[in-house]
């Protein structure tokens, strides 16, 4: 049995155990999801240090049949990007469980049913990266709303119910379109090589450039709903506002990042020549996103919503690199990807410790946190710094790798993205400055500052942003791997420098 | 021990992580560790100078790897350091000033409740801008260039308790950020045309690549250059950055970082050699900005203020010096040099008065302090007389030099830029005559709440060495030519020959001497008496040179305001237009559900009618996929 089927089936067993505790019994219930979810980041850490560098196919692979008749397998396997992803997620939910104690507690549902859909969650974000049959994909990506909507309906705050829905809504559209895409995909391979959904033998197909255009939008608007690109983003700032702060993480820190690996798995792999046509207009989305993100982060009153309109811009960011199709610009942006994750924790994780205790989500309401509670001010202050990217920290080094790696191709873009970094300091310090600076603001005085459950669900997540800033090579090397591999696919190389060496 | 350079920064930097881990168990000896980390970098420095000298020119730059950084395909950068002649020369500036001001700190700071998180930042600068001078390639170069900025931040805003300081740490960060759009595409300029970031593959692919690739490198690298060295147009921040306290104005917003952008320029000598255009840019802006400062200068009452506006003049007379090509390069390091000793001195010369005055910064309300503290008054008027140009002082050996070459370069730019030097020098007599006047000369001015005294040793001390360096460093530079000889590897200045003078060097001396006197004489006899509070009815000029030229005015309204109003009518769009439009497409699909429903009416033709429409599609759209 692969590691990924062991990381898939320990959740269900945990959640398993969980629906087995007696209702009281709360502490046990969270006990046993930490000690699940931690079982699974060993193991990540584990396939990450065996991943084989050298190996460009799937690793870790396992295939099982499923649905004969139609050749649907369970089959999955990993390479570079898919192996990095899944070790930021499997860090993330324990860090998530500790930093979110009490998360679960006043919600629409019980306490355990909170530990039941994270856990089945987290399976299915393990599944979803590793899945290498395009139906258990696409079953995948779909079954994961259903999580998250009673998540963020059971749990959220405000209008959080509306907001689920407009999340599953606009979800479901991007899904319906995929799965005519597929549809069409499996007619092709059925002429071609006999009916197949697994993505080795579906990226050999020949398909008519007329045919490619219609499928690759099928599956690329879903993925630009995920990872919200601009016009397709509006859902994103009102799920965040409505959730609560460990879903809202694993939501922008993880699931979007479906849709940004999807492209490159799926629309880039599958339609390599609608890729090549589409993607003047796709690094055009992608260069607004991150202004238009900037701009309207500049202009928020509630923190959740500021930090997703944040994320718009980061997206951006990625999408640029990924439609770059340099080496730079790959593995900029699935090492963007990872860093967006921790980064985005930080942020949302902060900005909960502190709404939960001012009992507002509004920035005005804030005002001289860094006397009032200075390790927690510090810990915004630098989940801000990795926001704007500051060098140091590891989102320095996938920007950088993302403009540089679109400079060559794209210099307007590259210029126009690198515009934001200026956007990044104001949305970033404004903020900064409203909630940590000037006097202590009146409701600010008592505020406690982070206990030491708090401090250590955070010290990881700060420690990695450091130490991936000074030494980014354990996740570089590994995202290299699936850089080079698509590119060979595309059969596109780096441009070459004109003077010199 | 050669391979040891990293511990240059490594120290600094780890003393400040552990001041800020520590946090209040470290009040009691934090202050002493950062200084005596300081302290033995400075040690660490010497020691590396020396050995340096007594090697051969040709090994006397050492490099250290230290690992990959970053690999992905043909973008590799090591985390290298380089230290040759070029990078001692800051590395010796930045430890030895920056461990006067840490002893001076110790006791400027002695009552702030948060001594010991200020020295973290202190040993956070210190680290972050040797990395800086020591990196061996750009993208090094950023990380230490973006670390300074941080630590600048935190320090202006070391009491952002008060708004006005917290917005002026912002202000600072934003304008460096505009900067260092310029720093990023430089690299991605270099990598894109040299294949490599690092200064020699840049310097190696420079002879292939074209000019207008050169041009555009050496413009980003200008714009970098304003941001951090509060040039034209890209100056506003460095006024309000006078927030921070004293002893940082002196370190990093007089001495250091602010002089940055001066040796990111001659750093990047082979780039700006190769493209003349690059150069007159580089002229206009040092220019432009040594008589806007100088200007501001002379109506500033807030006596930091007076002495920013100043920097600002004098990093603009590096600038222009940077600019006139490979006998410049020196000339702006030698000013870099001595404005380091004399402008630190005048700040800590500005904290010990704000010391024994309540923290008071308006000149008017000083007067006749010289009395009180005399210790002060000839430190500073040491600085002083460097900053002028009098001979034998620092400023007269650095300054003169500038002036010179300004003027040598030949035809209508050596009138123009020439001029502008001389000029400059003119108000900066005058201005810096004013605030000695002001502050240490006349009658005193101050309310009787003030006890005006000379600061304790720890204190005065800093200054005092820094005053021996205005009086003696402009002379050991220039004796036997040694910094331009030292530097020279560097700078590659192979083709020293005298284009025919225009005006010999005497002549020029003479000539800056005497438009100094003039300035100082107005000075002295417009400041005879001195109101209290700032006169209303002055001159357009005044009015102006007290708004700063208007820069804050112009930056609001036409970057500032535009842009609130855009994100405005943004958030306005995102809402209602975007959002309106998913709101709308659901509201309809609500619609034609109802619409839909009367569809199932329950009578057989209408459901047939429906299957055959329904498989007429499903045909066609198979059709269309598998065409």
């Amino acid at each position: 049995m692969s590691i990924l089927t062991t990381m898939q089936l320990l959740p269900l067993i945990g959640s398993l155990l969980i629906a087995f505790v007696p209702k009281e019994r709360n502490n046990l219930v969270k006990q046993l999801a930490l000690g699940t979810s931690l079982l699974i980041s060993a193991l990540a850490v584990l396939m990450f240090i065996q991943f084989d560098k050298s190996n460009s196919g799937f690793q870790f692979v396992e295939s099982r049949p499923w649905v004969a008749a139609f050749n649907i397998n369970y089959a999955v396997g990993v390479d570079g990007m898919a192996t990095v992803l899944i070790l930021m997620s499997a860090i993330l939910v324990p860090v998530v469980f500790l930093a979110g104690w009490q998360e679960s507690e006043n919600g629409r549902f019980s306490v355990k049913t909170f530990y039941i859909l994270m856990l089945v969650l987290e399976t299915m974000m393990v599944a979803v990266f590793s899945a290498t049959d395009v139906v258990f994909f696409y079953i995948v990506f779909e079954a994961m709303l259903i999580p998250v909507y009673f998540l963020i309906a059971g749990y959220g705050r405000g209008d959080r119910a509306a907001a689920a829905m407009k999340f599953l809504l606009y979800s479901l559209f991007g899904g319906l379109l995929m799965l005519a895409a597929l549809i069409g995909l499996y007619f092709q391979s059925i002429i071609q090589i006999g009916g197949s959904f697994d993505v080795n033998k579906l990226s050999e197909l020949q398909i008519s450039s007329g045919t490619q255009n219609w499928l690759f939008l099928g599956f690329f608007i879903a993925f630009a709903i995920k990872a919200p690109l601009w016009p397709l983003h509006t859902w994103l700032p009102t799920a965040a506002r409505s959730s609560s702060a460990g879903v809202a993480t694993l939501l922008l820190g993880v699931l979007d990042k479906v849709g940004t690996y999807g492209m490159i798995r799926f629309c880039m792999t599958l339609f390599p020549d609608a890729t090549r046509t589409f993607t003047p207009l796709i690094i055009t989305l992608a260069v607004i996103s991150i202004l238009y993100g900037a701009f309207l982060a500049i202009g928020q009153r509630d923190i959740n919503s500021l930090i997703s309109f944040t994320s718009i811009s980061h997206f951006g960011f990625i999408t640029l690199g990924i439609f770059a199709m340099t080496s730079q610009g790959l593995s900029g942006a699935t090492f963007y990807m990872v860093n967006h994750g921790f980064s985005t924790a930080a942020l949302f994780l902060v900005a909960g410790w502190m709404i939960a205790r001012r009992k507002s989500t509004q920035i005005s309401d804030f005002g001289g946190l860094q006397r009032v509670t200075p390790v927690m001010a510090w810990m915004f202050f630098l989940a801000g710094m990795s926001a704007l990217a500051l060098p140091g920290l590891s989102s320095f080094v996938s920007e950088f790798l993302v403009l540089v790696g679109a400079f060559g191709k794209y210099p307007i873009a590259a210029i126009l993205g690198t515009t934001g970094i200026v956007l990044a300091a104001l949305y970033v310090l404004i903020v900064i400055q409203k909630t940590l600076h000037s006097e202590v603001k009146p409701g600010n005085e008592g505020l406690s500052d982070l206990s030491v459950r708090e401090k250590v669900a955070i010290a990881p997540v700060i420690a990695l942003l450091v130490f991936l800033g000074f030494y980014p090579k354990p996740i570089l090397s590994v995202a290299n791997t699936t850089s080079s591999t698509v590119m060979t696919h595309m059969q596109v190389s780096d441009p070459v420098a004109k003077a010199g060496k | 021990m050669q391979n040891q350079i990293f511990l240059l920064i490594a120290l600094p930097l780890v003393s400040s992580a552990i001041l800020l881990l520590a946090g209040r168990r470290a009040d009691k000896w934090g202050h002493l560790l950062a200084t005596a980390v300081s302290l033995s970098t400075f040690v660490f420095g010497t020691l590396q100078f020396f050995a340096m000298q007594s090697r051969p020119t040709e090994e006397r730059a050492l490099t250290q790897k230290l690992f990959d950084w970053i690999n992905v395909g043909s973008f590799n950068v090591s985390a290298a350091l380089l230290l040759d002649q070029l990078s001692i020369c800051f590395v010796l500036l930045i430890t030895g000033v920056g461990s006067l001001i840490h002893i001076y700190s110790i006791s400027y700071m002695e009552h702030d409740h948060d001594r010991r998180r200020f020295f973290a930042y202190l040993n956070l600068f210190i680290a972050a801008m040797l990395l800086l001078v020591l990196g061996n390639s750009y993208l090094n170069l950023y990380v230490g260039w973006e670390g300074v900025g941080l630590a600048s931040y935190l320090l202006i805003g070391f009491w952002n308790q008060r708004p006005a300081y917290a917005t002026a740490a912002k202000k600072a960060f934003v304008a460096n950020r505009v900067g260092d759009v310029g720093l990023s595409l430089a690299i991605m300029i270099a990598f894109t045309q040299f294949g490599g970031v690092s200064f020699e593959e840049v310097k190696a692919g420079v002879p292939d690549a074209s000019s207008i690739a050169l041009f555009a490198l050496g413009a980003m690298l200008l714009l970098a250059a304003t941001g951090k060295s509060a040039q034209f147009p890209l100056q506003s921040w460095l006024g309000d950055a006078m927030a921070g306290p004293t002893p940082v104005s002196a370190l990093i917003h007089a001495a250091t970082m602010v002089t940055a952008g001066v040796y990111l320029i001659v750093r990047s000598n082979f780039v700006f050699d190769a493209s003349s255009s690059a150069r007159l840019l580089v002229v206009i802006i040092g220019a432009i900005t040594l008589l806007f400062g100088a200007l501001i200068g002379t109506a500033k009452d807030d006596i930091k203020k007076a002495l920013a506006a100043s920097t600002m003049s004098q990093i603009g007379y590096m600038i222009l010096a940077a600019g006139l090509g490979p006998i410049g390069y020196a000339f702006a390091i030698m000013h870099l040099l001595t404005h380091g000793f004399f402008k630190a001195g005048m700040f800590l010369g500005a904290g010990s008065v704000m010391h024994g005055m309540n923290d008071e910064v308006n000149m008017r309300k000083f007067g006749g302090l010289a009395k009180f503290m005399p210790i002060t008054t000839i430190t500073f008027g040491l600085g002083y007389l460097a900053i002028l140009g009098v001979p034998p002082f620092a400023g007269f050996y650095s300054k003169d030099k500038i002036i010179e070459t300004a003027f040598n370069i030949g035809g209508s730019k050596g009138w123009i830029f020439g001029g502008a030097a001389l000029l400059g020098a003119a108000i900066t007599a005058f201005y810096m005559t004013r605030v000695v006047v002001l502050t240490f000369a006349g009658t005193k001015r101050w309310s009787a709440d003030s006890h005006p005294h000379e600061s304790p040793i720890l204190m005065w001390l800093p200054m005092a060495i820094l005053a021996i360096g205005s009086v003696a460093s402009g002379y050991l530079f220039t004796k036997g030519n040694s910094l331009v000889n030292w530097l020279q590897p560097v700078v590659n200045e192979h083709h020293h020959e005298h284009e025919g003078e225009l005006l010999s060097p005497m002549f020029i001396s003479g000539l800056a001497l005497s438009v100094v006197a003039l300035g100082v004489a107005f000075a002295i006899t417009k400041y005879r008496t001195v109101p209290v509070s700032a006169p209303e009815n002055v001159s357009a000029f005044t009015r102006a040179a007290r708004k700063d030229l208007y820069q804050d005015s112009f930056n609001e309204a036409v970057f500032m305001r535009p842009g609130q109003a855009l994100t405005k009518s943004l958030v306005k769009t995102d809402e209602n237009v975007i959002d309106g439009a998913v709101r709308g497409i659901a509201w309809s699909t609500l619609t034609i559900a109802n619409g839909l429903k009367k569809l199932q009416n329950g009578y057989v033709r209408t459901y047939a009618l429906n299957m055959i429409i329904g498989v007429v599609a499903l045909v066609a759209v198979i059709w269309v996929v598998t065409l």
